[in-house]
């Protein structure tokens, strides 16, 4: 398959990462969407790598997938803190300060 | 690689590893520390900054040069970068001491979090690769995300942390989609190789469409309009400590991040044409919005948060002035607002007084009365926010509007003395609030803590010599960028 195809399916990725993000209020769901987004990246990166026949870029994936790892540590932790404070996962309730 | 090679590269990050190591020190330490032995951790700080501090020192001056494989670059705007760094997390020890006991904070995992943070700091500053970058962001970004909920019981802090966790997570994607365009247009992620290549294979849609990207991304991390929505909040909700280390640190990265990818990586003219105009207008917009908001607010901290946009802004201009002169002053400037904002915290932090509430311009209603070495203190911060001579912001600002019309940006130069000119209606706001008005009799007396004092005493002299004789600091701080701009 040409290179053109896997970079269109990790933008519609990225762009569906976006969406997520900006539309869904449910905390879970908008953690998910930013997994997505990097999945996306990790997508992109990798069929370059391929079509450049360079490391570096399967490489960096594997970083990316670390990072990601410890970001959704730290998020799914904010959240847990956040549902014992207020008992719920909707962002629109998290508005203490003017968002 | 080989050892000669390791051993030499470990020998030029000495700094980054004086602090990673007094990092994993204070965090073990905490742990074996009677309640009454918490000075330990921070004097354990303090010596490990003042190491890294030295170790900065003794690298400056060399050849500009990178190490590990061409991932971290050992230079002047790195060493600067580290020397800045450390400071900012210095100062930061000295005016969390008292806060981190008045509200309870485990001092172990806030200093160990602060030190990971400014570790990450000095790597973004001496980072020669997209790749090293990306890792440097997230490192203080993570540290930071944590800070800034350091309170979890109390839910602004809590919400603060959680609006910086996402909104910081959704650029890093973008940082990264950006860095993947990058690669997938030019097959490197090496900053210089990057530089190179572009000269070799001139513009492409999707090298511009990568550009776009990081700069969304990087846009985040300074908080330039329209991406700076989280800032505000979250460092309104934040712990007051934790601000003050965030409007100097993260915003210091984020601008040695720029100069990074765009003075040094994207910096030929051929594309410094694609991304000046851009960077233009976000500065524009910045030094108007963040000023015209900062004026209609009801609390100070909120007040310093949008000053805080209006003072990227400035910032921001010296980029688009992208000349030696510019990149110059943004290092001046940094320095400048490293002190002004952490001087104007620690301040914001003692009226505050227990449970960090008092923000509101009412409570600093007759401190000229009550305690008016603080409240000459807190004036001439509000002065050198404002960009007063003779004090540190006006030289800043000198220097940055100077290196704007010496490329041509008149417009953009106006439009930051006609902004500098309306914050000086809510910068002297607090100023006749505390002499001109009564104080709150039922207002708890404040105490200053002796690591207050010792704050806030280096945060004046840094803003006064800073105004006085700028000299010193801008001529190291063009030193530091000549190699960025040859002949």
């Amino acid at each position: 398959m040409p290179l053109s195809w896997y970079l269109v399916f990790g933008a519609l990725l990225f762009m569906i990462g976006v969406v997520g993000v900006l539309t869904r209020r449910n905390v879970i769901i908008v953690l998910m969407s930013i997994e997505l987004m990097l999945n996306a990246v990790n997508v992109t990166l990798i069929s370059f790598s391929h079509y450049l026949q360079d490391l570096r870029g399967q490489i960096f994936t594997l970083f990316i997938i670390a990072v990601a790892a410890s970001e959704a540590a730290i998020g799914l932790a904010l959240v847990i803190s956040m549902y014992r404070g207020k008992s719920t996962f909707n962002l629109d309730e998290v508005n203490v300060l003017k968002w | 690689m080989e050892v000669p090679a390791l051993l030499e590269g470990t020998a030029a990050l000495l700094p980054h590893v004086a602090v990673l190591v007094t990092g994993l020190v204070v965090l073990v330490l905490d742990l074996f520390l009677p309640p009454r032995g918490r000075w330990a951790t921070e004097a354990t700080s303090l010596v490990g900054l003042a190491l890294a501090f030295a170790c900065a020192l003794c690298q400056a001056g060399g050849e500009p040069r990178t190490v590990f494989m061409g991932m971290a670059a050992v230079d002047g705007l790195g060493t600067f970068f580290n020397a800045v760094f450390v400071l900012i997390a210095a100062l930061t020890v000295l005016l969390s001491a008292p806060y981190v006991r008045r509200e309870n904070i485990r001092p172990g995992e806030y200093y160990a979090l602060m030190l990971f943070a400014t570790l990450g700091f000095m790597f973004v500053g001496s980072s020669s690769d997209l790749v090293m970058m990306f890792l440097a962001i997230e490192t203080f970004s993570m540290a930071t995300y944590i800070l800034a909920g350091l309170l979890r019981d109390t839910p602004r802090s809590l919400e603060s942390a959680f609006k910086y966790f996402m909104l910081g997570s959704f650029s890093s994607a973008f940082f990264l989609y950006g860095i993947a365009t990058v690669y997938g247009a030019l097959g490197t992620t090496n900053l210089v190789a990057l530089s190179q290549a572009m000269s070799a294979e001139g513009t492409s849609p999707l090298l511009l469409m990568g550009m776009g990207l990081l700069i969304v991304g990087l846009g985040f991390k300074v908080a330039v309009v329209p991406f700076h929505m989280w800032a505000p909040d979250v460092y309104e909700g934040a712990p007051t400590a934790v601000t003050a280390f965030m409007t100097a640190g993260p915003k210091a990265a984020a601008f040695a991040a720029l100069l990074r990818v765009f003075a040094q990586g994207f910096g030929a003219p051929a594309f410094s044409e694609e991304w000046v105009p851009i960077f233009a207008v976000l500065a524009a917009l910045t030094m108007l919005l963040g000023n015209i908001v900062a004026i209609v607010q009801q609390s100070v901290k909120r007040m310093l948060a949008y000053s805080s946009i209006a003072h990227a802004g400035y910032a921001f201009v010296a980029l688009v002035a992208h000349n030696a002169a510019g990149a110059g002053s943004i290092l001046y400037y940094l320095v400048a607002y490293a002190f002004m904002s952490l001087g104007a915290f620690t301040v914001l932090m003692i009226v505050a007084r227990r449970d960090d509430q008092r923000h509101a311009f009412d409570d600093y209603a007759g401190l000229g009365v009550t305690n008016p070495a603080l409240a000459a203190i807190m004036s001439l911060f509000m002065f050198a926010l404002a960009g007063f001579p003779p004090t540190a912001g006006f030289a800043g600002k000198f220097y940055v509007f100077s290196a704007a019309a010496q490329s041509g940006y008149y417009v953009l130069a106006v439009i930051g003395v006609l902004t500098s000119v309306m914050s000086v209606v809510y910068y002297a706001r607090v100023v006749i609030l505390m002499y001109m008005h009564e104080p709150d009799a039922d207002a708890p007396r404040i105490r200053l803590a002796p690591t207050s004092m010792a704050a806030l005493g280096v945060t004046v002299f840094g803003v006064l010599y800073l105004g006085i004789f700028p000299g010193g600091v801008m001529h190291l701080a063009a030193r530091s960028v000549a190699f960025l701009f040859p002949g």
